[in-house]
């Protein structure tokens, strides 16, 4: 498994006018092999910029990006991303959705298959295998998007809001079946969200960006909470009403508050 | 109800299709019988009738209808089929690599400019008049519309299903060949049938100058022994046919803009 660091990591986009425009500043980070970290920070903070820069779909314009020890320099498929708005090929079925980045590695058949049924049943998607992506509610394309991240066993899993296109309701089962999927498969997990009830829940740390420019404000750490209170394996509204997630949750709230409030 | 003409009901638009054509017909009619210029200059439509049949059994300039029509058909499938196999490649590489669109972009901008029929004499010179000759041409005709769609598809296919399909390991050639060209899919078939259309057309143009079979050198040679009903036949013909593959390639877009509709 692989860790993601950050090392002074900047990042500024020339406008159309010619000026230049910080989007990011000095960001130092690293998120540990197998460590859930989540991002929140005010709109336009540069969350998505960040993990584009992981992602190898943009390049930073100081300092460098690592994955497992290399520079990340492209795309690869050791990096899988979920993106918000799902990016499902719309021509192909959810199982061919989900073998696609197995065949990019050239995997026979036989394993193909296998890998497919497993995220399937994993996913509860087993009755909609055949059917194209328009034909699912949103809940069920970000399933399968999830499933296809997953099924190409990447070391590091990159994701912009998963969940920000759904409802409330389908979101909270699917917060809850990402905390299973990741106790049954860990990986590197760099999770931007908007919530921040989500990042408390699914994080061991939640990093918090203050805007214009982009920069760390600060990291919380919940890994500790979370592992003496047994959140895991407790039901998502069970652990909303706990002291401690309360607690946590208003820190963040605070912490963000500041950063929202102009003036600041 | 959306447009702003009113449209007739699906009978009363064949009704009015059909009336045209007759008042068409008996304009002709009336023109070629009263005229005292008599058959050698306006051909009455019975009797390019009566030709049509005549030439559907008995050969005229080495074939009979049918076989020349063969010989266009044949250079036209070689000489559009040619068009589309390189232009659709060619333009969706263009639409994923900016120095490809640099490199030919200019090149082709001013060559398609040169009608097609401009390229005979070269045609002649590198490919000879019998089959290589009008199919130069032909594709000289056909591949611009078939290289633009392409292009212009792949530009409109969303960012994001390009950078998923990265992020999973996909490769130049699986990108143009799973996500370029399904997204593109409904403006290549489009481009098709300008194509098509344009290729028909340059065929005849060709054949009237180069060939020793097909409905154009049919018309040059009945024209040579003055025999203007065949001239009128072959012309009829030629529209005839133009319009059928017109017609089937319409429904090819239609179908497939349909299910496409459907999946998006
Ligand atoms: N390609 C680009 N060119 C120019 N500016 C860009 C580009 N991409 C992002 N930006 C700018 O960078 C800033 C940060 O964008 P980014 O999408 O990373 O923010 P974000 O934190 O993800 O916001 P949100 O929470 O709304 O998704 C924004 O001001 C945006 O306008
Ligand atoms: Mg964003």
């Amino acid at each position: 498994m692989k860790d993601i660091r950050f090392d002074g990591v900047g990042k500024t986009f020339t406008t159309r006018g010619g000026a230049a425009c910080v989007v990011l500043h000095d960001i130092d980070l690293t998120v540990q092999a197998r460590e859930f970290v989540a991002v929140v920070g005010p709109s336009g903070s540069g969350k998505t910029t960040l993990l584009r820069m992981a992602a190898g779909l943009d390049q930073p314009s100081a300092g460098e990006v690592r994955v497992g020890g290399r520079r990340v320099t492209g795309p690869g498929p050791d990096r899988a991303v979920v993106f918000q708005h799902f990016a499902l090929f719309p021509w192909k079925t959810v199982r061919q959705n989900i073998a696609f980045g197995l065949r990019c590695q050239g995997a026979s058949r036989a394993r193909q298959t296998v890998a497919v049924d497993r995220y399937l049943a994993l996913m509860g998607l087993d009755d909609a295998a055949d059917r194209y992506p328009s034909q699912l509610s949103g809940g069920m394309q970000q399933r399968v998007a999830l499933a296809r991240s997953y099924a190409i066993e990447p070391d590091v899993l990159l994701m912009d809001e998963p969940f920000g296109a759904l409802d409330a309701q389908t979101r909270t089962v699917m917060q809850e079946e990402l905390i299973r999927l990741s106790r049954q498969e860990p990986r590197t997990v760099l999770f931007i969200t908007h919530a921040v009830e989500e990042a408390v829940y699914l994080a061991d740390r939640v990093v918090v960006l203050a805007h214009d420019p982009g920069r760390l404000r600060e990291i919380v750490d919940i890994g500790p909470t979370r592992a003496a209170e047994a959140w895991n394996t407790r039901p998502i509204h069970e652990v909303m009403e706990l002291p401690s997630f309360t607690h946590l949750r208003t820190r963040l709230w605070r912490l963000l508050r500041d950063q929202i409030r102009p003036g600041n | 109800m959306a447009g702003l003409k009113r449209r007739p009901g699906r009978y009363e638009s064949w009704g009015l299709s059909l009336l045209g054509l007759g008042l068409f017909l008996g304009v002709w009619q009336v023109l070629a019988v009263g005229m005292t210029a008599g058959p050698q200059v306006l051909p009455a439509p019975l009797a390019v009738i009566e030709t049509t049949r005549h030439l559907l059994v008995a050969p005229f300039a080495g074939h009979t209808l049918l076989g020349h029509l063969a010989a266009s058909l044949q250079r036209f499938g070689l000489g559009f089929g040619l068009a589309a196999l390189v232009g659709v490649p060619l333009g969706l590489a263009m639409g994923r690599f900016g120095w490809l669109d640099d490199l030919v972009t200019p090149l082709f901008e001013a060559l398609r400019f040169v009608a097609p029929l401009a390229w005979v004499p070269f045609a002649v010179l590198w490919f000879g008049t019998g089959i290589g000759g009008p199919v130069m041409v032909i594709f000289a005709g056909a591949f611009p519309p078939c290289l633009v769609n392409a292009y212009r598809g792949a530009r409109q296919v969303e960012a994001r299903l390009v950078e998923a399909a990265q992020t999973l390991g996909a490769g130049p050639l699986r990108i143009i060949v799973e996500v370029l060209l399904p997204g593109a899919l409904p403006a290549i078939v489009a481009g098709l049938r300008v194509a098509a259309g344009l290729a028909w057309q340059s065929l005849i143009g060709a054949e009237l100058i180069v060939a020793g079979a097909g409905l154009g050198f049919v018309m040059v040679q009945a024209q040579s022994s003055l025999s203007p009903q065949i001239v009128m036949a072959a012309m009829a013909a030629v529209g005839l046919v133009g319009m059928l593959i017109d017609i089937a390639l319409r429904r090819a877009e239609w179908a497939i803009r349909r299910q496409w509709d459907q999946l998006a």
